[in-house]
């Protein structure tokens, strides 16, 4: 009721009116400063490199750190057992000097863990961009032309739909990545960061292409479309200046929560070995790499984990608030398996 | 029996205290019917809502007091107030569409409510639901029971909503516009309804409409609001052949005269209601007032006895 | 209702049609995917490349080993995997199916119970503390990988605090059957339930309250707040019983997609020879029968938890009865 009486007052745009309402949500804020602040934290992943003098990117097993004073070697002599193995050294929690240690092969956790971020942020945008690329032109053409052009689409919907995503995305990876795939306009090597970003961000289309056509379904029979088709304003006319401002809405709300599914899903390719390539990280890889390290070395599973929960958590803030901002009614899956 | 004395209810807003009820007084007599009217937005509703015990926005505040049969109801347990509920006050509310849980049977929620109040078996209960639909005129109630509500007509809803809402003999009745929502041939019949029950049942009824026309019909006595405040109050024939107020005239106006010459355009009141964030000093409806002058700066007071008006013209023209 | 059924069947088939001849375009056409560069290793010599692919019959039209394989897949069930060869893929992937079924069926149970009670507790407690808290946990829940969140059982359970009485019952990773060892199966399996049902507690705890508390908005609700019902009555037989109807919706296609296979990250890492795993160990080495046949399977599985929810749905929602 309150409600009610205080929308009397408050008559703006609605998108001005949806960041007001958004500027106030302080969590949503909170997260998005939250978000901003990893992101620019990976971006420095360089800068932290140069600062430890370490390549993540190369084995340096027989590296030494300084701790107290004494030269301790990176590799320590296996304690257990008969002692023939070696143990990465575990965290010094000295920023700069193997602050969360070292993996298997002598690396800094700390420093992959920033350029894996930054491979994962990356994957998870250009995803999202792929698949609200994709998903958009398919959910505007099907919802718009309808016929035979929609009861096709729909079908190929229908069938990736059914297709458990991991199971595509997993059979996907495992043909590509090896050989990278060769399409006569482009050719991704195998290897590249743009096979996952590709392989994730096709898996996803369905799951933005049908509320998509769905809201195009229904605004092509609202009063305002049916008044424009009746004047004669030509169809891409109506495509762009009438449904497309209010697909947009539905679509930025996906935007924070296709973020997080994507990071999730790359995480989940990588710690299965068929989503970003050594020697490159990504957070996925490197939990699987500290896999082996498990009960030793806890934390270079941990802080990956950590990190994507945390991403995770703060799009899903985010992507709520823009929700409530937006448009309540709005809803999406989140989260896979 | 129900006397309701200086009743203010404030919401809590983003933009502040906003006073929705301003010192609102009525009585309501034992099987009597008092209509109130109002545009939307003038707080009929809200005022109902608050005897009912039914406003839980937790930034209401609630003052003055409500007293059925000379209990208060304004700071009742609400353990309490949910006993009053549905046995001493019914209320029937606007949209029959949506006025019932979608996956129950009519005979269902009737039971419920029965069952909620006295101690009665399920068969005893399902048997007073096909009586209850019985005394509405809703056919083959036996059968009606087991339907559910979206089965029925909207009219056929609002009956089944107006049985569940007796079926504890109340000995007050809200309706909120029961008939708005309802096509003009079954609003009669629902009209005839009401007026029947009252007489059956004794119950006295509080009818909120915006319908000055079925207000003729049905009050006894009126009662007319206008943002949040009584404008003016009387016995129906008092109001509808000597209103008071610019406001209730104008009302009558707006509605088609049932004989005589029709007029080329009915009278519309210019403007619209003020916004509750910032109603004028005086009196609230002195921005459209035909006849206001400077006193309307200041607020008049509602007063003339049984028949009293808020406004400083007092000869009625 | 018959015609209904039969458009339903139609439906299942087509999909599950189009997704084995997708898998198989997948393995197939894709440029850059050779089916025998795989089996013969990566600097195997043209001549043993062409040996292979006779003896697999890649030399035959694509449409002609589909159609092979769709036989020996159904008809005959003699379907062999293409790496161990004699190893007979239907009854491999018919072992698996107790595995699965026992992970998802129990983690089912924990994350529809929890999963309400989240959602009802938060939505009857809307705005305080309580609330507020099972939000934020459901959020987390939501938001941690559940092949780490496995492993970080695995590290406390089976390593860190192995030794501890809270978590000295845990046996080592595996499967046990059922019917031989109805104790270990027990106990085995209850990390594993766990690990995959917080995941969907967060999920079904958060879009339960939303949808409670959208319920709460409408105008039955108010109708039974008139009525003189209790709260607890309006929440549990009015609000809930209208909001299980997603509820029961999205139970169906999460609980379908883990059945058929969704559930191999926590299969994986908790050693269950589940589905899922299966199906990832065909694909390490491309054994495209095997894949086939899960694939097939899974498809199966989601299919038919699509036609299950329309039918509870039925059940459930008198609107869709009559209509």
């Amino acid at each position: 009721m309150a409600d009610a009486v205080a929308s009397l007052r408050t008559s703006r745009g609605p998108w001005a009116t949806a960041l007001r309402k958004l500027s106030r949500d302080r969590a949503a804020m909170a997260c998005l400063a939250v978000f901003i602040l990893i992101v620019i934290i990976c971006l420095l992943a360089p800068a932290y490199a140069t600062f430890a003098n370490t390549d993540p990117f190369r084995s340096s097993l027989d590296a030494t750190v300084d701790i107290n004073g004494q030269q301790v070697p990176v590799m320590e002599q296996s304690t257990e057992g008969l002692g023939l193995g070696y143990t990465p050294i575990g965290p010094t929690w000295e920023f700069g000097s193997y602050f969360l240690g070292a993996d298997t092969q002598g690396r800094d956790v700390m420093a992959r863990l920033l350029y894996g971020g930054r491979n994962s942020l990356l994957i998870a945008g250009a995803s999202t961009i792929i698949t609200i690329l994709f998903a958009t032109a398919i959910g505007l053409t099907a919802g718009f032309f309808g016929g035979v052009t929609d009861t096709i689409l729909s079908r190929i919907l229908d069938i990736l739909w059914a297709f458990p995503v991991y199971l595509l995305a997993i059979s996907l990876s495992i043909v590509l990545i090896a050989h990278g795939i060769d399409l006569g306009i482009i050719t991704l090597e195998a290897g590249s960061l743009w096979l996952p970003i590709f392989i994730i961000g096709i898996v996803y289309i369905p799951y933005i292409a049908r509320p998509i056509r769905g809201q195009v379904l229904a605004l092509r029979q609202s009063e305002f479309v049916l008044a424009a088709i009746g004047l004669g304003v030509p169809e891409h006319r109506i495509l762009v200046r009438d449904i497309l401002p209010n697909v947009s809405t539905t679509l930025i709300v996906f935007v924070p929560l296709m973020l997080a599914i994507n990071m999730l899903t790359e995480s989940a390719l990588s710690f299965l070995s068929i989503g970003v390539q050594p020697p490159d990280a990504s957070w996925g890889t490197i939990i699987q790499d500290g896999q082996g390290l498990l009960y030793t070395r806890p934390w270079v599973a941990l802080a990956p984990g950590i990190a994507i929960a945390l991403t995770v958590l703060v799009l899903n803030v985010l992507g709520d608030g823009l929700r409530d901002a937006l448009d309540p009614r709005s809803k999406i899956r989140l989260g896979g398996d | 029996m129900l006397e309701v004395r200086d009743l203010r209810i404030s919401f809590r807003t983003e933009h502040g205290r906003v006073q929705a009820i301003d010192g609102v007084s009525f009585d309501v007599g034992e099987s009597e019917i008092l209509g109130v009217v109002g545009e939307s937005g003038s707080g009929k509703t809200i005022s109902l809502l608050a005897v009912m015990g039914l406003i839980n926005d937790p930034n209401a505040r609630i003052e003055g007091s409500i007293k059925l049969r000379g209990r208060e109801l304004v700071g009742l347990e609400p353990r309490e107030m949910r006993k009053l509920r549905g046995r001493e006050i019914a209320m029937i509310f606007q949209d029959p569409m949506t006025a019932m849980t979608p996956v129950y049977t009519i005979g269902w929620q009737i039971a419920e409510q029965i069952m909620a109040h006295e101690k009665i078996g399920k068969a005893a209960a399902l048997a007073r639901a096909v009586d209850l639909l019985a005394e509405v005129n809703i056919p083959n109630p036996r059968e009606a029971i087991h339907r559910f509500p979206h089965q029925l007509s909207g009219g056929m809803r609002q009956r089944a909503v107006i049985a569940m809402a007796l079926s504890c003999n109340p000995a007050l009745l809200i309706a909120d516009e029961p008939t708005t929502a309802l096509d003009v041939t079954v609003q009669a019949q629902i009209l005839d309804l009401i007026r029947k029950l009252r007489r059956d049942h004794k119950s006295a009824v509080v009818f909120i409409t915006h319908d000055m026309g079925v207000i003729a019909e049905m009050a006894d006595r009126v009662m007319v609001m206008y943002s949040g405040r009584i404008v003016e109050r009387g016995t129906k024939a008092e109001i509808l052949l000597e209103p008071r107020h610019p406001y209730t005239r104008a009302l009558l106006d707006s509605i088609p005269p049932l004989e005589g010459e029709k007029p080329k355009r009915l009278r519309s009141i210019p403007g619209s209601p003020p916004s509750l964030f910032d109603l004028p000093k005086g009196c609230s409806f002195a921005p459209r007032c035909p006849s206001r002058f400077e006193r309307c700066a200041e607020r008049p007071a509602l007063e003339g006895g049984k028949h009293a008006a808020a406004c400083f013209l007092k000869v009625a023209s | 209702m018959l015609l209904a059924l039969l458009r339903r069947f139609g439906q299942m088939i087509f999909v599950m049609f189009g997704i084995s001849v997708l898998v198989f375009l997948i393995f197939f056409v894709t440029p850059g995917a050779d089916p025998a560069a795989r089996i013969a290793g990566r600097n195997a010599s043209p001549e043993t490349l062409e040996a292979v692919r006779k003896s697999f019959g890649f030399d035959q039209p694509v449409w002609v080993q589909y159609l092979t394989m769709m036989k020996k897949l159904f008809v005959t069930q003699d379907l062999t995997s293409f790496v161990n060869r004699g190893w007979k893929v239907v009854p491999a992937v018919l072992d698996t199916i107790p595995v699965t079924l026992s992970l998802v069926i129990g983690a089912a149970i924990l994350w529809v119970v929890f999963g309400m009670l989240v959602g009802l507790i938060a939505a009857a407690t809307r705005g305080s503390w309580i609330d507020k808290l099972l939000m934020a946990l459901g959020l987390v829940g939501c938001a941690m990988p559940v092949y780490w969140l496995g492993e970080m059982m695995n590290l406390v359970s089976q390593s860190r605090y192995h030794d501890t009485w809270l978590f000295s019952w845990v046996p080592p990773l595996g499967y046990k059957n059922l019917s031989d060892d109805p104790r270990g199966w027990f106990l085995t399996l209850v990390i594993p339930w766990f690990t995959l049902a917080i995941l969907y507690i967060g999920l079904y705890g958060r879009v339960l309250r939303a949808n409670l508390i959208e319920a709460m908005q409408e105008d039955y609700i108010r109708t039974a707040r008139a009525k003189g019902l209790s709260e607890t009555r309006i929440l549990l037989r009015h609000a809930l019983r209208t909001s299980l109807i997603s509820f029961v919706t999205l139970f169906g296609l999460d609980f379908g997609a883990l059945v058929g296979g969704a559930a191999l990250l926590t299969e994986v890492v908790f050693g269950l020879q589940g589905v899922g795993k299966l199906t990832y160990d065909a694909l390490q080495n491309l054994d495209l029968p095997v894949i086939m046949t899960t694939v097939i399977y899974a498809s199966f599985f989601v299919v038919l938890a699509n036609a299950l929810v329309d039918v509870v749905y039925i059940l459930i929602d008198p609107r869709v009865r009559s209509a």
